[in-house]
């Protein structure tokens, strides 16, 4: 039995890509002009990087925490850890060239400034971050603690 | 049945992915507001473009094989003073600040990364390899933005023209995305209907958080990026906020000439002995010779003032500083352009440097407020300021106010 070919599809959106695609061409082409294989493997790297080893590190990785959490019958302190953890995260994803101290010896010579401040800054607002999410968690503990008190106990 | 894509072992099938969250409401919101975002970008990009004047003169231009992506370039104004500093403060603090907002959007359809069969129709094969396109250019313009600041050149090639060509190859995936979702988008923010969509898990986890909950941790992050980020393009109490920016915290000295700098005296490789007293020179060239002046002859002519910000294209700035010197249109008057300022061809004795040679138009030389300064804030330019002269032009990007001038020469280009 022949397979039954592949149809077009909606001819707006064959017209549209063309376009995007030339477009992507003539910029493509000046991208690529000095050094064509470094260039695709950033552009398709990053992708690639992201989606197939950024993206499932952080997954599995709140994942194992919500996992975690729940075995020690602890589930509802998800958010407390989740929150803290990923908005430190991001700031070292972001800015990991200035606190891992890679780019220090340039930073310095080049603008004038101390380049060792910002691994402590990041700590600090790291620290910051994790007391923050615990002073919540321990007054939310202390009220669900109260209002258990002033309820009658549930029978099941 | 090892190769069953329903099997939810495999990324395939769509019970693979377990997150309640996913869905076309979530992505919806993520979308509408990258549209926003990353349309103001493009254009804040394009507009930094035009403000290094590349029209003028090769040393502008680091992408002169442009064509016709530099369409719409035009005389960069004077005005406002602040143009160029609010133009890329905004381009650099947004696309700092809309990082969890793309990661949480790549996040929120992955799904649709593995869907399989590959591809439904002819359309539909094109639209997923244009998604390389999207989300590739999209990383990479917000990678090498974000190493560029932080003075991290590890990319392979010079920064301007990997961000400016990546930045139109994006945009033409971009522009065609939009295009397709936006309606969609829409729609969906209008009236929900969440069953039958691709997106949703056909069998969720327990819910950890709300997907109102989950909008606002992704604008949390964003907040927080925004808020240790956006400082650096003020003084004072205010640029110690911006905790983890480049130009963030403090300030390199005290004092009138303490305030950022991009590139130090040492970094550019300037010798001391040449900007000495009795070695540096001045050399003005014009319509009418060559002229020669020593820095006591330049404060013999008038000297002026005004209070013009350093506003750099990595996203930083000072606030106004109070520079005196010499009127860029009276050293044209010195080679015998007496009312009629031309463009002007500025050469600095640093040894490295993309633009230790930069031109700047006519319309810059006639500005009354453009100088070749000598004093900041009362003092003597610092070696790291620019000593012995240096060039400050209202709304040019910080490059283009050469420091260290050693050569001026007038002339249309």
């Amino acid at each position: 039995m022949r397979r039954p070919p592949i149809p077009l599809g909606s001819p707006f959106q064959l017209l549209l890509l063309a376009g995007s695609f030339a477009l992507a061409a003539y910029a493509g082409v000046r991208l690529l002009a000095d050094d064509w294989f470094g260039v695709a493997l950033w552009f398709v790297g990053a992708a690639l990087l992201h989606d197939l080893v950024l993206l499932p590190l952080y997954a599995a990785l709140d994942r194992a925490a919500v996992r975690g959490l729940g075995a020690v019958r602890r589930r509802d302190w998800v958010p407390y850890v989740r929150v803290p953890a990923a908005l430190s995260g991001l700031l070292l994803l972001v800015w990991f060239p200035l606190i891992s101290g890679m780019v220090e010896r340039r930073y310095r010579s080049a603008t004038g400034l101390p380049a060792d401040m910002f691994l402590a800054r990041w700590l600090l607002i790291t620290a910051v971050l994790f007391g923050a999410s615990a002073l919540l968690l321990a007054v939310r503990l202390r009220r669900l603690r109260r209002a258990a008190k002033h309820r009658p106990p549930v029978v099941h | 049945m090892r190769d069953d894509p329903r099997d939810p072992r495999f990324p395939s099938s769509p019970g693979f992915w377990r997150s309640p969250l996913r869905g076309p409401w979530f992505t919806s919101v993520l979308g509408l507001v990258l549209l926003v975002g990353i349309t103001v970008l493009f254009v804040t990009g394009l507009v930094s473009y035009a403000a290094y004047n590349p029209g003028l003169s090769p040393v502008n231009d680091k992408t002169p094989d442009k064509g016709i992506l530099g369409f719409y370039l035009f005389a960069w104004p004077t005005n406002p003073h602040w143009l160029y500093r609010l133009n890329q403060g905004v381009h650099v603090t947004l696309g700092v600040s809309l990082i969890p907002v793309l990661l949480a959007k790549l996040w929120s359809v992955v799904p649709r990364l593995f869907a399989l069969p590959p591809a439904r129709s002819l359309a539909h094969a094109l639209e997923r390899i244009s998604l390389l396109l999207l989300v590739g250019g999209a990383l990479f313009e917000f990678v090498t933005g974000v190493l560029n600041v932080q003075l991290d050149y590890v990319f392979p090639g010079s920064f301007y023209p990997l961000h400016f060509y990546g930045a139109w190859v994006f945009f033409a995936a971009f522009v065609a995305h939009a295009a397709l979702k936006m309606p969609i988008a829409l729609r969906n923010l209008r009236h929900l209907r969440e069953e039958g969509n691709d997106l949703v898990s056909p069998r969720p986890a327990d819910p950890t958080v709300s997907r109102r909950g989950a909008l606002w941790f992704v604008g949390g992050g964003s907040l927080l990026l925004f808020a240790t980020t956006a400082g650096q393009n003020f003084d004072g109490p205010l640029r110690r906020t911006a905790l983890l920016a480049p130009h963030g915290g403090r300030e390199p000295g005290s004092g009138p000439n303490g305030f950022q700098i991009n590139k130090t005296a040492a970094y550019a490789g300037i010798d001391a002995a040449e900007t000495g007293p009795d070695t540096w020179q001045l050399v003005v060239a014009g319509r009418t010779g060559t002229v020669r002046l020593s820095r006591s002859q330049l404060l013999e002519l008038p000297l002026h003032s005004s209070a013009l910000p350093i506003a750099c294209v990595e996203g930083w700035s000072t606030s106004d500083q109070w520079w005196r010197g010499v009127r860029l249109r009276d050293l044209a008057a010195l080679v015998g352009y007496d009312d009629d300022p031309p463009d002007l061809f500025v050469e600095s004795l640093q040894r490295r440097g993309a633009f230790r040679k930069a031109a700047l138009r006519a319309n810059q030389v006639a500005d009354p407020r453009s100088l070749l300064a000598l004093y900041v804030n009362g003092e003597e330019l610092s070696p790291d300021h620019g000593y012995p002269a240096r060039i400050i032009v209202p709304a040019a990007p910080g490059v283009l106010n050469t420091k260290w001038v050693a050569r001026m020469t007038f002339g249309d280009l």
